[in-house]
């Protein structure tokens, strides 16, 4: 067993874990941080996609133990007070999701991509999120997604008109 | 206590943001992998590794002396030997059906056939314990081919049948009067002069659905009811097979469907995982759960497509369409699936298409072979004739010297036609093929890029130009109940539905058709919303819960708006007509002054009314009702389709293909739908979208490759290649509308329309980019390599073949190179 120290989605954590437990393994199984999801087993689909010290990363490449020290944020602390995050917004409000399944992966590369590149173009778009697979939208509605999310995280970029129900648990 | 807000506008047609979005975008899921009860004892399938093989061994003993395992058992230790998963959809009273066993019994009949299980405390222990199991195999030779499969002397998948031959069936129009003979058409076609005949082979390669969500189970039995949630499309009919197989009472298992992370088809199944738990769980009397790898999944789920067509259309030589004849060989794989011969017989009603074709035959041979199981996937059926019929006109149009649109108008029906009774006897009810048409050509600029493509064919540009045409219908809301009652389907086709008004005036509609994606949350409640006048807000959707909602038939086939949004509305009709009662009572008016209309009844020519909501309040307290009705409002309704709805539509490609490379780039598509009425068009779009992206990639991208030996080759994500965002360009979709007249509401579906009318829309365009070169064909996926090659064929050079002919063959993340699957050093 091997310690690890992780901050995940505001919340401190202590645990012994085996050395070759993943890190969405840890998040799934230890924390029930069931929010973040795994679609695959060769790292290709995205679905398991978190942040980790503010760089996207499929935590199903990540060992647990690789997390020490660090500071994780899930889909599930992606909204703050209750507030959508303004990518979260534009999934819903520009229909990027379907099934849902791999739309918390999605969702958390898009705040990535949008973090390195605040206004990219469609072809940046479809580049950036190539690591990250859909079956349902053909992800046009994906890049219409983050592509309006980029003008909400504009400066001085209004709160969108139309959000879905608050967030229960937020924090 | 009531509430009487007034809906301001009809949701009919309103782009409503789906309310299912809330939680999927804040990761509030209940997916089944999440779902743990406490106790739960993990299970894990051990599989073979080899197509067709003889157990001739299982040591366990290792396995079992690891850490955390309950047991090890294979079908024997279990005394489920003779236990058969279900196959509802017999062919014909002549059909050879092996019986498909939970866990291999003596022989294993393809790769990824599970031959034990090991449960165990954790997944990792369980999947630690697996790799203990020794088994040793004798191998037996590998049915592949299905031509082969059905020759003289084949290899047999299962001896005991005496054949690789399950069944054949036939729909002849002439013998069931419903159309000529085709054979006379063909024979008179080829003895006259004024007449073509043109013959093609057409290969529809095999398929993963690959679904996002692994397929998972719980089943926990620690209650008077077994509870079983499942990643499937059909927790109704998995409920009924489930204790028809097992011998349990139907009424002690609850099956939840949660959320569930897409299906395409590829949850419409009965598993032997799904079964296995249910039997371990009895066994130990603890929660079992089962969670399927990716590789597990794209090896063991079952796959779609795989046939080959043999398709001739016979053609005056002034273009007039005489006859058209469809001989399929059909790959189901080492057993039938749940509906697995069904597939290809459901697109034995749409090889005629939207033409008159007078004289027609369907033959369709299903083909047993050492691979995975072949089932439903995205159209199921109908692409399949879609691609043969859509790419044959193209062939005809050449044959003939025509343009490709021009030939198409020439033989379909024209919208004066409609209502229009076909060559298999199906009556289309709507359709303007012209309408959709003239759209599609004015939105992707047909004139321009024509021209655009004689400039570049002049000039011998490196990158030539091929527009690609599928003018497509089908037959979806699976289904009249008496239609698949003909066809020998084991269930009917109707769907139910409840409304139960609540004391409040909040509204809970229960549905039998169980949603993973599509949005019935949202549409069905914009539906309910203008039935009873309630805002959308205050309605929920129930669904996939058989306690919850006992009675229902699923989600497949685009069934679930023209089939189960029909019976709401049937229900909500009902719920009008007794609140109407009601409120005649309150206001002291004959039942018949009384008005309905957003919510509120009204006294004919008076201001008196009462909103629907204060009805619900004086039924759910009971102080004063009429005497001659029960004290609710509550209603149910089971709706039977008396009609398939046909949607269709026109789409277009632009294909670039590189004539020394063999690239294929999708320049810009262009669809106009006919779906009918639209509930909500921001959700319809999106299923446009998807089904497009799926078809497309069937013509593009996937295919289950098999070595020699019957192994999966590229059974990872590394390479069973799904197009990621950076493969695919933003389409242009637009809808025309003639409602469907079968349904009250003219609704037509559109869950498949994309993926049906793609496929040859994009061959299309790729052969006619090249075709001047002497291109006649090039089988899909239209890799790269496939289309250089076919360049090459057609100009006499020589290429070098591979053994396994994939365009990508992974990034060598751990996959297995298909032209090396050894691994071998060169």
């Amino acid at each position: 067993m091997a310690q690890v120290r992780v901050t995940v989605d505001g919340v401190n954590y202590a645990d012994d874990v085996e050395p070759r437990m993943l890190l969405v393994q840890y998040l799934r199984e230890r924390l029930g941080k069931t929010g973040t999801l795994i679609g695959c087993d060769t790292s290709n689909c995205g679905a398991c996609t978190v942040s980790l010290n503010g760089q996207s990363v499929k935590s199903c490449s990540v060992l647990a133990v690789q997390a020490d020290g660090t500071e994780v944020t899930t889909i599930e602390g992606l909204a703050r007070d209750g507030q959508l995050h303004p990518v979260q917004s534009a999934f819903n409000e520009c229909h990027g999701l379907q099934c849902g399944y791999c739309t918390p992966g999605m969702i958390m590369a898009a705040v990535d991509l949008l973090g390195d590149n605040p206004d990219p173009d469609e072809h940046e778009v479809r580049e950036g999120i190539e690591g990250n697979l859909c079956r349902c939208t053909g992800y046009q509605n994906i890049v219409r997604s983050v592509q309006r999310a980029a003008q909400l995280m504009k400066p001085g970029a209004s709160v969108p008109t139309e959000t879905p129900a608050p967030v229960a648990g937020g924090n | 206590m009531t509430t009487t807000a007034e809906p301001t506008a009809l949701e009919f047609g309103k782009a409503r943001t789906r309310k299912e979005d809330a939680r999927l975008i804040t990761g509030r899921t209940r997916f089944t992998d999440s779902i743990t009860p406490t106790g739960t004892v993990f299970l894990h399938v051990v599989r073979s590794p080899i197509a067709h093989a003889t157990i001739t061994g299982i040591d366990k003993s290792a396995a079992e002396a690891s850490p955390g395992v309950f047991g090890v058992y294979t079908a024997a230790d279990l005394g489920a030997e003779g236990i058969g998963l279900p196959h509802v959809w017999p062919l014909t009273p002549n059909e050879k059906a092996p019986q498909r066993p939970l866990l291999a019994i003596d022989t294993v009949h393809f790769a990824g056939e599970g031959i034990a299980v090991v449960l165990a405390r954790s997944a990792a222990e369980a999947r630690d314990a697996a790799d203990l199991v020794e088994a040793d195999y004798e191998p037996l030779a590998p049915v592949l081919d299905m031509e082969a499969a059905v020759a003289d002397g084949a290899d047999l998948v299962h001896p005991s049948l005496e054949t690789n031959v399950s069944d054949v069936w036939v729909f002849d129009a002439g013998a069931a009067g419903t159309g000529g003979d085709v054979d006379e058409a063909i024979t008179a076609a080829e003895a006259d002069p004024d007449s073509v005949v043109v013959r093609r082979r057409f290969r529809q390669q095999r398929l993963i659905p690959a679904f996002m969500e692994p397929r998972s189970a719980v089943v926990d039995p620690t209650g008077e009811q077994i509870v079983m949630y499942s990643a499937t499309q059909v927790p109704h009919v998995l409920r009924t097979m489930t204790t028809a197989t097992l011998g349990i009472p139907e009424s002690k298992l609850r099956v939840i469907a949660p959320d569930v992370g897409g299906g395409f088809g590829g949850k419409l199944s009965v598993t032997p995982e799904e079964l296995l738990c249910v039997v371990v769980a009895q066994k130990l009397g603890k929660p079992v759960k089962w969670t399927e790898t990716r590789s597990e999944s794209l090896l063991a789920a079952h796959h779609g497509r795989d046939q080959i067509q043999d398709i001739t259309i016979t053609a005056k030589k002034d273009g007039t369409v005489t006859g058209l004849d469809v001989r399929l060989l059909a790959d189901m794989g080492a057993y039938l699936e749940l509906v697995g011969p069904g597939v290809p017989v459901l697109g034995a009603f749409m090889f005629n298409a939207i033409y008159k074709i007078p004289a027609y035959k369907f033959t369709c041979t299903t083909v047993l072979t050492t691979k995975t199981p072949t089932g439903a996937y995205r159209g199921a059926g109908r692409p399949e004739a879609t691609f043969a019929i859509e790419r044959i006109m193209d062939e005809l149009a050449v044959e003939l010297g025509r343009d490709p649109l021009e030939l198409r108008k020439q033989n379909w029906i024209t919208h004066e036609e409609f209502p229009f009774t076909t060559v298999v006897g199906l009556t289309y009810d709507s359709g303007n093929y012209e309408q959709a048409t003239d759209k599609a050509v004015e939105l992707f600029d047909y004139a321009g890029l024509r021209r655009e493509q004689e400039e570049r064919r002049r000039n011998g540009d490196k990158v030539q130009l091929g527009i690609g045409i599928s003018t497509f219908t089908e037959m979806c809301g699976l289904a009249p109940s008496r239609v698949l009652g003909s066809l020998g389907y084991g269930a009917g086709g109707w769907e139910a539905a409840s409304v139960r008004m609540l004391a409040t005036g909040k509204v809970e509609v229960v549905t039998g058709a169980s949603g993973h994606g599509q949005g019935h949350e949202t549409a069905f409640s914009q539906i309910v919303a203008d039935q009873l006048g309630v805002p959308f807000e205050d309605v929920e959707i129930l669904h996939g819960d058989t306690q919850i909602s006992p009675k229902g038939l699923d989600t497949y086939g685009s069934r679930s708006l023209v089939v189960g949004g029909i019976a709401i509305v049937k229900a909500t009709e009902k719920v009008v007509a007794k609140a109407k009662k009601i409120a005649a009572h309150m206001l002291e008016a004959s039942e018949e002054d009384i008005e309905f209309n957003a919510g509120q009844f009204t006294v004919r020519g008076t201001g008196q009314g009462k909103a629907i909501q204060e009805i619900a309040w004086a039924a759910f307290t009971g102080h004063d009702y009429p005497a001659d009705m029960e004290p609710s409002l509550d209603s149910d309704a089971v709706y039977d389709p008396e009609n398939f709805s046909y949607p269709h539509g026109t789409h277009l490609a632009a294909i670039e293909v590189d004539t020394e490379t063999g690239h294929v780039d999708l320049r810009h598509y262009v669809c106009v739908d006919d779906i009918g009425t639209v509930v909500n068009p921001l959700i319809a779009e999106g299923q446009v979208h998807g089904g497009l992206a799926q078809g497309i990639a069937q013509a593009l991208f996937e295919e289950a490759n098999y070595d020699e030996q019957g192994t999966l080759v590229n059974g990872t994500f590394v390479d069973y290649t799904l197009p990621s965002a950076a493969d695919l360009p933003s389409f242009t979709t637009a809808t025309v509308e003639t409602p469907a007249t079968s349904n009250p509401l003219g609704v037509k579906g559109v869950g498949e329309a994309g993926t049906i009318a793609s496929t040859p829309a994009i061959v299309n365009g790729v052969i006619d980019a090249i075709r001047h070169l002497g291109v006649r064909e090039v089988e899909m996926p239209c890799t790269s390599q496939r289309v250089w090659r076919a360049i090459q064929d057609a100009q006499g050079k020589a290429t070098r073949e591979t053994p396994i002919d994939t365009h990508s063959p992974g990034a060598g993340l751990g996959s297995i190179d298909p032209n090396n699957p050894q691994g071998e050093v060169q």
